[in-house]
């Protein structure tokens, strides 16, 4: 019998291969759960989890409330907007109120980074992190990883480019801790101005050329550029980001190799990835959010089972 | 610990050999049947008493894998998960007379965990069960097995252990194990 080694998922840093493994192995089963007729199993039947979201989202809101309610585990959900935060409620009393009504798991998203982390310190109910501003976005990164195992057999070994603004990105982050725990070879490859300073130390490689890094991965982890968190001009103009760092169709079919083009969502499409790159054979994105569901599964499963 | 030999390896090909013909007295061809062995040791025997049916019969006996550990009614009350297997079945199982097969029958929760695991398949036209082990007087749900290799009384202190043949074990048997006075 495996456990994981935590009792909040809290960011992959914290998370050890085997614990990721474990995810891995339990999400293959949920995978096969979905593909039956009846979609959802009883496991959670008994457990009430909130979904606390001071951000916006779609892609994650829904697949952590599906996977919740195909492991059939009572669902409240609350978003900042229209609720009393608004009145000036603080963090801490918003979430106390919402588990005095006797709630088990916190699903959060929050716009500071380490927001889950304070919460972890002063509440009891098991908290997952959705994203915390620009730290971590954890099960983003374990469907990622989990989708390149599914499609290229491991995750080991292999070599995956993480292309765009790596400054502002919580996939960014989440990926490189879980890939170089898995044994992969990470390179991050965008403007000089959205590559953080020292991000080498993490243990990956830097690039500036879209061309070279496309050339060296069997994986590009395509990302957004996000508007919303840059309070200053990081590059000239969208166009002149498009004219440097965009991937369309041709630039991958001239790469002659095959490759896999991954993207966490929302694509900004025509800006960082072309529709017909992204609507091509190379393209993963959609089994990517397929594996969030049972990812999520996964995760909510295995620390439900340690609900005090 | 002590531990008592109640099954031995020829008495239990022997045992095998005799269900398998119990099965073909009340299922004939097997053309509307179908053996799901349940995960992890229920598969051990499932496969011999398919190994075994088609010897005698001489056509394929269709036989899948469920895994019944998200409809346990234990999750949360045990110190850590238990870790899923892998469920297989490649057939329909709607209308279909399915034969459930697990090593010992026990306290009879792995049998109702089973019962809502496979419903979410289809709706079978009848289950019936077949157990090597049949420990009595042990049964916390009303659940009885249909086909008995051997019925055993123990008590709750006791375990039944059955061993396969691999590279650790020399020969199928089928142990008693009484584990020690705990104080």
């Amino acid at each position: 019998m495996q456990a994981l080694s935590v009792r909040h998922l809290l960011g992959i840093k914290d998370l050890t291969p085997a614990d990721i493994q474990l995810i891995f192995e339990t999400a293959d089963n949920f995978k096969e759960v979905l593909s039956r007729t009846i979609k959802k199993v009883p496991s959670l039947r008994d457990i009430t989890i909130a979904n606390v979201f001071f951000e916006n989202s779609t892609r994650t809101r829904l697949s952590f409330e599906l996977a919740e309610k195909r492991l059939s585990a009572d669902v409240i959900n609350f978003s900042a907007s229209g609720s009393s935060v608004k009145k000036g409620e603080t963090l801490l009393d918003t979430v106390n109120n919402i588990l005095a009504m006797k709630v088990d798991m916190i699903v959060m998203r929050h716009a500071s980074a380490g927001a889950p982390h304070f919460l972890s310190r002063h509440i009891k109910a098991n908290i997952v992190n959705a994203g915390d501003g620009t730290h971590e976005h954890p099960t983003q990164a374990l469907l990622d990883s989990f989708s390149i195992r599914e499609k290229l057999g491991e995750v080991g070994g292999k070599k995956i480019a993480i292309i765009g603004d790596i400054l502002h990105s919580r996939v960014a982050l989440s990926n490189i801790f879980a890939l170089n725990k898995l044994g992969a070879e990470v390179m991050v490859c965008g403007p000089a101005t959205l590559l953080p300073r020292h991000i080498a130390d993490l243990g990956v490689k830097v690039e500036l050329d879209v061309r070279k890094a496309l050339a060296w991965c069997d994986v590009a982890n395509v990302l957004r550029i996000q508007l919303e968190r840059q309070q200053m001009k990081y590059f000239p103009s969208l166009r002149e980001y498009t004219l440097y760092y965009g991937i369309d169709k041709k630039l991958l079919d001239s790469l002659n190799k095959e490759i896999v083009i991954m993207h966490p969502g929302p694509i900004n499409r025509g800006v960082e990835l072309s529709s017909d790159a992204a609507d091509s054979h190379h393209s993963i994105i959609l089994n990517q959010v397929e594996n969030g569901v049972a990812i999520r599964m996964a995760v909510l499963y295995l620390l439900a089972s340690k609900v005090s | 610990m002590q531990k008592r030999l109640i099954v031995p390896d020829q008495l239990l090909d022997i045992m095998i050999q005799r269900l398998a013909h119990q099965l073909i007295e009340n299922h004939v061809d097997f053309s509307n049947s179908v053996i799901l062995g349940l995960q992890p040791r229920g598969i051990f025997v499932s496969e011999r008493l398919q190994q075994k049916l088609q010897a005698i019969l001489g056509f394929p006996v269709r036989t899948g894998r469920l895994d019944i550990t998200f409809h346990r009614d234990d999750f949360r009350r045990r110190e850590s998960p238990i870790v899923a297997n892998a469920t297989h079945i490649d057939f329909h199982i709607e209308n279909k007379r399915v034969i459930l097969v697990d090593d010992v029958l026990y306290t009879g929760r792995s049998v109702r965990a089973a019962l809502d695991a496979m419903i979410a398949y289809g709706r079978p036209a009848s289950v019936e069960l077949l157990v090597l082990i049949d420990r009595r007087y042990t049964r916390h749900l009303p659940i009885e097995a249909k086909y008995v290799g051997q019925y055993v009384n123990s008590l709750p202190a006791e375990r039944v252990l059955v061993e396969w043949k691999n590279e650790e074990t020399a020969a199928n048997n089928i142990w008693l194990i009484t584990k020690k006075e705990e104080n």
